[in-house]
């Protein structure tokens, strides 16, 4: 009980840290806080592989691409100015909305009748150990037995994202003009061609 | 069905994780850094993760677990997605503010 307000707690803050941090590197090592307590919260729910794939695949790969991206940001000429942060109307009206909605969902859930349990195989037992339920064997058994499918259908989706971020940020990356910066040039050349013909 | 594991009932789980979905929520709409808002969705998916495992072992059944090993898939599939157009962004127009990206087409 203790351990889950301790991560509760950590979990929180480091979200609220994120979200409010003022350099994005900042939200990055919040981020990562919050991947290392949500893997511990996995350990905790016996979910083994889950947990290794948060620090390995989350921590691992996730975040240094986001590192990266802010080195190659922060290196321009320039450095990245960006406008004061807002609250639009529309979208914060909708999320409060939602979050109505999921309170008044959870409220109902709360006096909903007890759904049976779908019964499998595996039996709960210490971390760690084979053959209880999610341990990294049972849970590849369910994955490649019961639910190879989707595991399929995830190859491609990974196969055809790195298709996309190849075509996107490759050598060959397509020319794409925002219309303020469009607007921008034009008004330099303009003003080159005048100051030419003076 | 489990109603709390170690003393820990599965609803504190659950307002754990829709209570991370929320700060994530607040970050994706209000922050204006495309980095910042990224890692605010990645976030939100973090907390339906929760929520998926947590009820894979309050009824033990491994499919909680399968779709959130799916939905970390395709975290990674977007996130690389998504940083490469803030790269290829910033490499054409110089500025990353995202609401003067207007224009996404070639």
């Amino acid at each position: 009980m203790i351990a889950f307000w301790i991560i509760a707690a950590v979990l929180i803050v480091s979200a609220l840290w994120t979200v409010t941090a003022r350099k994005p590197i900042y939200s990055v090592v919040s981020l990562l806080l919050n991947f290392a307590a949500l893997a511990t919260t996995y350990l905790i729910l016996h979910a083994e592989f889950l947990a290794v794939m948060q620090i390995i695949v989350y921590s691992g790969a996730i975040l240094m691409l986001f590192v990266f991206v802010i080195a190659l940001l922060n290196s321009g000429i320039a450095a990245v100015v960006l406008g004061r942060d807002r609250v639009p109307v529309a979208p914060a009206a909708a999320a409060a909305l939602a979050a109505v909605a999921f309170v008044a969902t959870a409220i109902a859930a709360a006096h909903a009748p007890a759904i049976a349990p779908i019964a499998t195989h595996s039996q709960l037992g210490a971390v760690g150990r084979g053959n209880v339920f999610g341990s990294i064997g049972d849970f590849g058994q369910a994955l490649f037995l019961s639910r190879l499918l989707p595991f399929e259908i995830t190859a491609l989706i990974l196969m055809v994202a790195v298709v996309g971020v190849v075509l996107l940020a490759g050598d060959l990356a397509p020319y794409v003009p925002t219309r303020r910066r469009a607007e921008q040039s034009r008004r330099a050349l303009r003003e080159a061609i005048l100051r030419e013909g003076k | 069905m489990a109603t709390s594991f170690a003393g820990v009932p599965i609803f504190y789980y659950e307002a754990l994780a829709s209570i991370l979905f929320f700060i994530g929520l607040t970050g994706a709409i209000a922050r204006r850094n495309p980095l910042v808002m990224l890692m605010s969705i990645e976030l939100m998916f973090n907390a339906a993760n929760l929520a998926f495992i947590v009820f894979a072992r309050a009824w033990l059944n491994n499919a909680g677990q399968i779709f959130a090993f799916l939905v970390i898939t395709v975290a990674a599939a977007e996130a690389a997605i998504a940083l490469a157009i803030v790269v290829v962004v910033f490499r054409s127009a110089q500025q990353v503010d995202v609401d003067e990206v207007r224009v996404l087409h070639g």
